[in-house]
């Protein structure tokens, strides 16, 4: 699992350079990305324009991983593919994140 | 690792893949890649990768979770739907029953399921669908809809 990560200010921002969060990659997802949030940040900001399809396991990975982050320090997804964005809809897991359709501005220059 | 692949003829195809994510991963990309799932549509086949993925992902997760084995997937285009037969020789679903797939319960921060949407997505998504074991063989059939049926 190739994870890309920048440090912009207070935020941490990861760019998930697989085209794929399946159940082969979930749990390496998951370790990974609770190995780069072990840093201090505000804000987590996932940018996943490069996934285009993603499982029920890796779902799954993206909900735990937010919850290890806690409840003041939310995970913000970035780019869902059409894909991505069904498995979002369908199991309503849209409603729980804060979802941004391209990159924040002040982050689109980061990394 | 994915073989015999055949699209012969081409409203059909066949695969037969070994018992690990990775095999199942291997074998959806040959599947998608097949002449039966070109000119669906987009969401056709998003649809069609979604529920073919959970479904094999529960053959290896569930059915080969005690022994390996191998799982053969056929699919066949009619006018107005893909059908597909997952075939394996794993352990038997509890109560010869898929599971009902409940919608998943999306409540306080704490609760947050982190599992168990794969069923969801399969029913929700599918149509048809059907299991029955015979022998040792777990049968599953389930069609997705083609909403640009030519």
């Amino acid at each position: 699992m190739n994870l890309d990560t920048t440090h912009e200010g207070e935020i941490i921002l990861i760019r998930v350079m697989d085209d794929r969060i399946d159940a082969a990659s979930a749990i390496q997802f998951k370790e990974r990305m609770r190995e780069i949030v072990a840093v201090p940040s505000l804000r987590v900001v996932l940018d996943m324009s490069n996934v285009g399809f993603l499982d029920s396991s890796g779902l799954g990975a993206v909900v735990a991983v937010m919850k290890a982050l806690g409840p003041l320090r939310r995970l913000e997804l970035s780019g869902l593919t059409p894909t991505v964005e069904k498995v979002f809809r369908l199991t309503r897991m849209d409603s729980v994140f804060t979802i941004h359709k391209t990159l924040p501005a002040d982050l689109r220059r980061a990394g | 690792m994915a073989e015999r692949l055949s699209f012969t003829p081409p409203d059909q195809a066949r695969i037969v893949i070994g018992s690990t994510m990775l095999d199942v991963r291997a074998g959806l990309a040959d599947l998608m890649a097949c002449p039966i799932v070109q000119g669906l549509s987009a969401d056709c086949l998003s649809t069609t990768e979604i529920v073919l993925a959970e479904a094999l992902n529960n053959v290896v997760e569930h059915a080969y979770a005690r022994f390996a084995g191998e799982i053969e997937v056929e699919l066949r285009r009619d006018s107005d739907q893909l059908r597909f037969h997952i075939k394996d020789k794993g352990l038997p679903m509890p109560d010869a029953e898929p599971p009902a797939g409940y919608p998943p319960a999306v409540g306080s921060f704490d609760d947050l399921p982190e599992g168990g949407f794969g069923w969801f997505l399969i029913r929700t998504l599918s149509c048809d669908l059907a299991y029955r074991r015979e022998g040792d063989l777990n049968l599953l059939s389930f069609g997705v809809v083609l909403d640009n049926a030519a």
